[in-house]
């Protein structure tokens, strides 16, 4: 071990950081074989690799650096956003979390814990759910992986019960226990992961994506159950997402990550603010007219009878609505969430710019 | 341990649940076994004793082939397409971060499928084949336990080399080949296809040696009563040698696969 000072300082360390991320790196080798001297032309993520030509073969060995020096901190019982584009390094960074993949440089701890040395007992303490993968036991009825589960994590039996009875009832799960896995429906088999790591009481749940391609009804009641879980039981909450609109309901604060690095770390109106994010409302109207024109919108585009106009995120839809029902035959209306690609392709154009 | 138990109970289940396949593999397996009795029959006509093994001595060997093809995974169809297909997608991530061990993980699993399989896809053949022909069965249960033991043994060899083909597919990203190169493997030097004393000269005495003859040609010859007092004992030495060596060989090749090893997919 070599966490100096980290196990003196158990409970001062739950203070000020209960994740702990400082100057984290993760490099990957990469071999590919060589295209004729386009060693430039490896694609936006490969920077700074060595190349090595061995013989006839020619491969070419890449670095790639997925996570490139990221710091941050959080609290115990905070629940925060990790947002970026595909590729940024936040999958990367839950599995340097959760102790699978061990960081080329930097230090990283988890309640005190350094992930990759003591995988297993971290284990104990946090919950991961993987959005695109599921823990269940794909050909079994449910209940039989939360009794592997029980097994697994040798929670106590009358806890595995209170908990597991918790579970079933936020997540509406009572009529699900009996299916086998493979015939639930992807928002029913994301609700029967959720509990799958939470059985065991961890103090830190990790997200990845948990409502990706999930419905409209089936999203609200995941998020329902995180705000919950994290107002109730004090869970620290790390949630990486695609949908701005999870960050918005749950998060108070988000971090954004692109090529490795943190680029962001503050609150969501703080980010809207400095990408000058736009809503969009869609507007139905009873008839073609001529673009609406507005202070504080500004017209998009228009197709017959329907008019989208954008407005800045950081203001409040109600005064636009308002004004656009006094002023227009107006059938049907609905807002649209900036999504995270546009936001932050919008930071990368101010910061060329400055 | 209560946890690997509950996962081998899992194993079995999960096999239970698909009986339309388990009613295909018992068909599958009574054809197979009138074809190669037939077979074995104009072969044992023309050289009697070949082997060694007399012709009812023969059809049981063939019979006991079919009775333990899916218990030993002799042609593959275990844990490890799945395993091969979580380390491809990425999925062996969620295997990865969970406090239990990999190797006894699907050690578990293989061997409750294993016991699924010698129960439901064992029996019925074996049964059906001894109603046409005369097969030399023991009498005595205490062999039918030792051969209980040297399959159980057999299942654990038969896991070992699996496993190591299965984690082939972190460096080779595709377990393809690697499987269908096992099976091969397996298929031949099991005694699949004949018996291995059969096999004239160096390379039926190198067939002898390789661990894939744990998987039929020991349990049978068990049966068959051939190895009794201390031969039984050098033959479960044989097995369990050959399964600790393996097991070994899989839990360092785990730990490099875990520790240098990209996990696919984000």
């Amino acid at each position: 071990m070599s966490t100096e000072g980290a196990d003196a300082g158990d409970a001062g360390d739950a203070e000020d950081g209960f994740i702990e991320l400082d100057g984290v790196e993760k490099v990957f080798d990469v071999r590919r074989r060589a295209r004729g001297g386009a060693g430039a032309g490896a694609g936006g993520e490969a920077r700074g690799g060595a190349r090595r030509g061995i013989g006839r073969l020619r491969r070419e060995k890449h670095q790639v650096r997925a996570v490139d020096g990221i710091s941050f901190r959080v609290p115990r019982g905070e629940m925060v956003g990790y947002i970026g584009p595909n590729g940024a390094g936040k999958s990367t960074t839950i599995k340097m979390l959760t102790g699978i993949l061990t960081p080329s440089g930097g230090r990283l701890s988890v309640a005190g814990i350094d992930p990759s040395r003591e995988r297993t007992r971290l284990a104990r303490h946090i919950g991961v759910v993987f959005g695109q993968r599921t823990t269940l036991w794909w050909d079994l009825p449910l209940i039989d992986s939360y009794r592997l589960m029980h097994r697994m994590y040798r929670i106590p039996d009358a806890r595995f019960r209170a908990n597991l009875e918790r579970c079933v009832e936020l997540l509406d799960l009572a009529e699900l226990l009996d299916v086998p896995v493979r015939q639930l429906s992807l928002g029913q088999r994301m609700r029967g992961d959720i509990a799958a790591a939470l059985l065991h009481d961890p103090a830190i749940l990790y997200l990845d994506e948990p409502t990706i391609g999930l419905d409209v009804i089936s999203k609200a009641k995941v998020r329902d159950f995180l705000r919950n879980l994290n107002a109730e039981r004090g869970t620290t909450v790390l949630l990486t997402t695609h949908d701005l609109t999870d960050i918005e309901q749950l998060c108070k604060r988000v971090m954004v990550i692109d090529h490795g690095r943190l680029l962001y770390d503050g609150g969501l109106a703080g980010l809207h603010e400095i990408g000058r994010s736009e809503r969009t409302l869609v507007v139905d109207l009873e008839q073609e007219l001529p673009p609406i024109e507005l202070p504080g919108a500004r017209p998009v585009r228009t197709e017959g009878p329907r008019q989208w106009l954008a407005f800045p995120a950081t203001e409040s839809a109600a005064p636009l609505v308002a004004r656009i029902a006094a002023d227009y035959p107006l059938v049907d209306l609905s807002v649209r969430e900036p999504d995270i690609e546009t936001v932050i392709a919008k930071m990368y154009v101010d910061r060329s710019a400055v | 341990m209560r946890l690997y138990i509950a996962v081998a109970a899992g194993g079995f289940r999960r096999y239970a649940t698909y009986r339309v396949a388990t009613f295909a593999g018992v068909f599958t397996n009574t054809v197979f076994g009138y074809i190669m009795a037939y077979t074995y029959m104009a072969l044992w006509d023309q050289r009697p004793r070949l082997g060694g093994y007399d012709l009812p001595e023969a059809l049981t060997y063939v019979w006991l082939g079919q009775a333990l093809l899916a218990t030993c995974a002799m042609m593959g169809g275990g844990f490890e397409s799945e395993l091969i297909e979580r380390i491809r997608t990425g999925d062996v991530a969620v295997d990865l971060y969970r406090p239990a061990d990999l190797q006894l993980w699907w050690l578990a699993v293989d061997l409750g499928r294993a016991a699924f399989h010698l129960l439901g896809r064992g029996i019925v053949p074996m049964v059906l084949g001894s109603f046409v022909f005369e097969l030399a069965l023991p009498a005595d249960p205490l062999t039918w336990l030792a051969f209980l033991v040297a399959v159980t043994l057999g299942v654990v060899v038969s896991f070992a080399i699996r496993f190591l083909v299965a984690l082939s597919a972190f460096w080779l990203m595709d377990g393809a080949g690697a499987a269908q190169m096992a099976l091969l493997a397996g298929l031949f030097f099991s005694g699949m296809l004949l018996p291995l004393p059969v096999f004239p000269g160096a390379l039926g005495e190198v067939a002898a040696v390789l661990p894939w003859s744990s998987l039929l040609q020991i349990p049978a010859d068990v049966l068959l009563g051939k190895h009794t007092g201390w031969d039984l004992a050098a033959a479960y030495a044989f097995q369990a040698g050959w399964a600790v060596a393996l097991l070994a060989a899989g839990r360092v090749l785990q730990s490099v696969a875990t520790r240098r090893v990209v996990v696919q997919g984000g």
